[in-house]
């Protein structure tokens, strides 16, 4: 049997991840410094693992209601009330995820019908369009630049706009450029959702790493609350990535969609994580500030390094990641990329992976120590170097 | 000036030109400011944290749980300094509790913590009496874990 013809046609049209295309030859080096990783280099916080390992040893192993443990969503709500003022009901207002990714996926399969095009603004996260065409949509990528620092503007997303546009999907702090939105800029977007009678989907996984302002969370912005899905998560915040933890927060008819798939498909996101999330979001906000100090100084120690090599780079306001232009190498992200591991062992990202406007650009993830910073920083300045004659 | 602290107090092997940059503060004020917390003795000292035992030289810790009759106008600290001005004492601390000061010996053997707990520390005037403890095993010391078994587990390139 051919395999190959018996998978889905629209399985067949999604590319494999550019990231993963990479991995595979960073992954077979040795002493390779790492600046790839997109998730924080701390370990859990020993406290949320602690509440964990109490939970099992109390017996906590069970399903639990699809849509999360009650005391976890009441915390949640809390927290977004705290941070942002906007108010939701634990009880039908909040799905608990195996993570945005999950969240995501749900959102969209809950949203699209064939041919429902979703506005995505580039460079963006891996899984943003796959998420969309797996779900019978079109995405619709519009480009950001570095000279409007990757911010996303309602002009330039009125070229994208058609009558079948029924979804915006953007993600600030942004992976992989680190861009964030101010309330002002969000407010200009709001007006164009509201213009074009959209669902916004708004993935805010960095929403706590911003260190430049605050960030401001789409559904607190003025009539925004009833059109918006807020997506959110444990994992870049308290460092919990490998627990698969997120949650959405809407309408209670949308998240009653939601939650029909995500009964049929995942029943509930694991109990032993949702405990761990209790924990994190009770107790974990020192944890926070703790790990935001220090990413904000590595930030600083990276944007300098990159730019006494003599490359453009805008300084990221938020999430974890440089995003440098090398269009002066005169080489492409992936001959940047590759070139830099084979002759200096350090690992990035090529920003075409983000997008195709990603191309020309790298994306640098500082979530590594600063000694890991400084030796990459020494070695991609001697890579670079050549090349800028 | 408490950030310049908790990233000296984590790696003081930052230059000043680094910690101006991760700190966005000019270099001089970094080094005016470190400058003052020393003269200061905000920062004590820089000192390395050592594990003896994998460095395989042996050595013998005790904490002894010593009880004192404080002194008048001078109080325990009288008693704390004839203590603590001895090289084989390695931490003094006064405590609330059942004891009133908790003191750490070190010695190249048990003999010679001993030794110096009935020859020196327990005929001190004042020291009514002493309850020798010996560390057994060291786990952390400083905030820092010694023998950390926790590896990175990230994957070289993720999403």
């Amino acid at each position: 049997m051919n395999w190959a013809d018996r998978i889905s046609p629209t399985v067949k049209s999604i590319p494999p991840s550019g990231i993963r295309r990479f991995f595979d030859i960073a992954a077979e080096m040795k002493g390779v410094i790492s600046l790839g990783v997109g998730e924080p280099d701390f370990v859990t916080p020993w406290h949320i693992r602690e509440s964990c390992i109490y939970g099992l040893n109390r017996g906590k192993t069970s399903y639990t209601s699809n849509a999360g443990l009650l005391e976890l969503r009441g915390e949640i709500v809390k927290s977004l009330y705290n941070d942002y003022k906007v108010t939701y009901e634990p009880r039908n207002e909040i799905l608990v995820t195996v993570g945005v990714s999950e969240g995501l996926d749900l959102a969209m399969r809950a949203l699209l019908s064939p041919g429902d095009e979703v506005l995505i603004p580039e460079p963006c996260y891996v899984s943003y369009k796959s998420c969309v065409v797996l779900a019978g949509g079109v995405a619709v990528t519009v480009p950001t630049t570095m000279e409007n620092d990757f911010r996303i503007t309602a002009e330039a997303l009125e070229n994208y706009v058609t009558p079948r546009t029924k979804v915006l999907l953007i993600g600030y702090p942004n992976n992989p450029t680190g861009a964030v939105m101010s309330r002002q800029d969000l407010i200009e977007i709001a007006h164009f959702a509201t213009k074009h009678d959209l669902i916004v989907i708004s993935d805010e996984i960095y929403a706590k790493l911003t260190y430049d302002g605050t960030h401001t969370c789409f559904s607190s912005l003025p009539d925004m609350m009833g059109r918006t899905i807020v997506l959110n998560g444990f994992s870049k915040a308290y460092a919990m990535t490998g627990w698969r933890i997120g949650y959405a927060a809407a309408n209670p008819d949308f998240i009653a969609a939601m939650t029909k798939i995500h009964q049929y498909t995942m029943l509930c996101a694991p109990i032993m994580a949702q405990v761990a999330a209790i924990e994190a979001l009770k107790q974990g906000e020192k944890n926070v500030e703790q790990m935001t100090s220090e990413y904000n100084q590595r930030r600083r120690l990276i944007l300098n390094g990159f730019r006494q090599m003599g490359l453009d780079c805008f300084e990221p306001k938020g999430a974890f990641y440089l995003f440098p232009s090398i269009k002066q190498t005169g080489l492409t992200s992936l001959e940047f990329a590759e070139q830099l591991l084979k002759a200096e062992k350090v690992a990035l990202v090529p920003g075409d992976a983000f997008g195709d406007c990603g191309e020309g650009f790298v994306r640098c993830s500082y979530a590594t120590s600063t000694t890991n910073i400084k030796e990459a920083l020494l070695r991609i300045g001697r890579f670079v170097k050549p090349h800028l004659k | 000036m408490k950030e310049l602290l908790e990233i000296l107090e984590k790696d003081f092997t930052q230059t000043p030109e680094e910690l101006s940059i991760m700190m966005n503060m000019p270099v001089e004020e970094v080094i005016a400011l470190i400058a003052k917390c020393k003269s200061e003795q905000i920062i004590v000292k820089y000192q390395a944290i050592i594990d003896w035992e994998k460095a395989g030289v042996d050595n013998v810790t005790a904490v002894i749980e010593v009880k004192v009759t404080p002194q008048r106008e001078v109080g325990f600290d009288a008693i704390a300094e004839r203590i603590y001005r001895y090289p084989e004492v390695r931490s003094v601390y006064l405590m609330s509790g059942s004891y009133d000061l908790s003191v750490a010996v070190e010695g190249t053997n048990l003999r010679e913590v001993a030794d110096f707990v009935s020859t020196h520390l327990s005929t001190i005037d004042g020291v009514v009496s002493t309850t020798t403890n010996f560390m057994l095993k060291k786990y952390k010391y400083a905030g820092v874990i010694l023998n950390d078994q926790e590896e990175e587990q990230r994957l070289v390139v993720t999403p």
